[in-house]
């Protein structure tokens, strides 16, 4: 049999996800201006990272399984830095 | 003379020919899992591109047009997911200690909880049509810029729909491994499955983390 994690920590991590999940529809209320959007990417990337560590293990497990979750989002990173780095340079073709 | 007789473990059992042993097995499906979300990271990618790029060429419109949207069925649906997720992680947690009633209760409570999900969902798309939200379907804009509007919908709708076709077979996938789990198929250290599909339905909910603060909250309502 496989060693298993103490259920307490389940509970914490969807008690923090929720209390998360409270934070950005709060924080939606408020006009921050800019400091919305950024509000509520800074929330969505912890609750994406607190689930991939606690509820898909990646804390514990190897350096081989860290790589290959990291890649998907480097990969992502490149695609939208690449794009927008044309976008927001080519303002004067209009 | 007395018949020589290999050793066989329960676990050696469910190793594969082209693998070493069972945690070399449990380790490259994990790794296959993962990088199959890596594909799946770049297959939403792309529309979170485009949702960035008009994003910032349309942003007033986009505030405009999120406000529309039931900010309360969103967040319900947030929250439905998480839940899921809380089980998916105990049900993965009950097929390493091969507790199998427990794991086949998990599975279906994870799926209730995905019909659910796509039941408020289904209210929600009816909404938008009576609301004249659709693109193409009675499409009505009072503000400035409708066309700009009709595009925040169409991302809106490309995004959760390809959402929601995920968790459709998300929810086929745990009513399959549901009766499987009850016909004992991942008893006696047989997890793998279980495990891997955890890792499918945890991504899903991930991608619901990112589409929510970014449809139903662009800018302050």
């Amino acid at each position: 049999m496989e060693k298993v994690v103490d259920p307490k920590i389940y509970f914490r991590t969807a008690i923090v996800l929720l209390v998360l999940l409270a934070a950005t529809w709060m924080i939606a209320y408020i006009d921050l201006g800019p400091f919305n959007l950024i509000a509520a990417l800074a929330i969505a990337i912890t609750k994406a990272i607190v689930i991939a560590l606690f509820f898909m293990h990646i804390q514990g497990s190897s350096r081989l399984l860290h790589l290959a979750a990291v890649a998907g989002v480097m990969w992502l990173l490149i695609l939208i830095s690449l794009t927008l780095s044309d976008y927001f340079t080519r303002s004067w073709v209009q | 003379m007395p018949i020589l007789t290999w050793p066989v473990s329960e676990e050696s059992a469910l190793v594969h020919e082209q693998f070493d042993d069972i945690g070399q097995q449990r380790e490259a499906a994990k790794l296959g899992m993962w990088i199959f979300l890596a594909t799946e990271v770049l297959f939403f990618g792309g529309l979170f591109l485009s949702y960035t790029v008009y994003r910032f060429a349309y942003g007033h419109v986009f505030v405009e047009a999120s406000r529309k949207l039931d900010v309360v069925i969103g967040g319900a649906n947030t929250a439905v997911l998480l839940i899921s997720s809380l089980l998916m992680a105990f049900a993965v947690r009950a097929s390493k200690l091969d507790q199998r009633r427990m794991l086949t209760g998990l599975l279906l409570g994870t799926a209730l909880l995905g019909c659910v999900f796509m039941s408020l969902k289904g209210v929600e798309y009816h909404k938008d049509y009576v609301d004249h939200l659709v693109p193409r379907m009675g499409f009505k804009w009072e503000g400035a810029d409708p066309g700009s509007a009709e595009l925040f919908y169409w991302i809106y709708f490309a995004m959760t729909g390809l959402h929601a076709i995920h968790v459709t077979v998300g929810i086929g996938i745990l009513l399959v491994l549901a009766l499987l789990a009850w016909r004992k198929t991942f008893s006696n250290g047989n997890h793998n499955t279980v495990e891997i599909a955890g890792l499918y339905w945890h991504f899903v909910d991930i991608v619901w983390c990112f589409l929510f603060p970014l449809l139903y909250l662009v800018g302050h309502r």
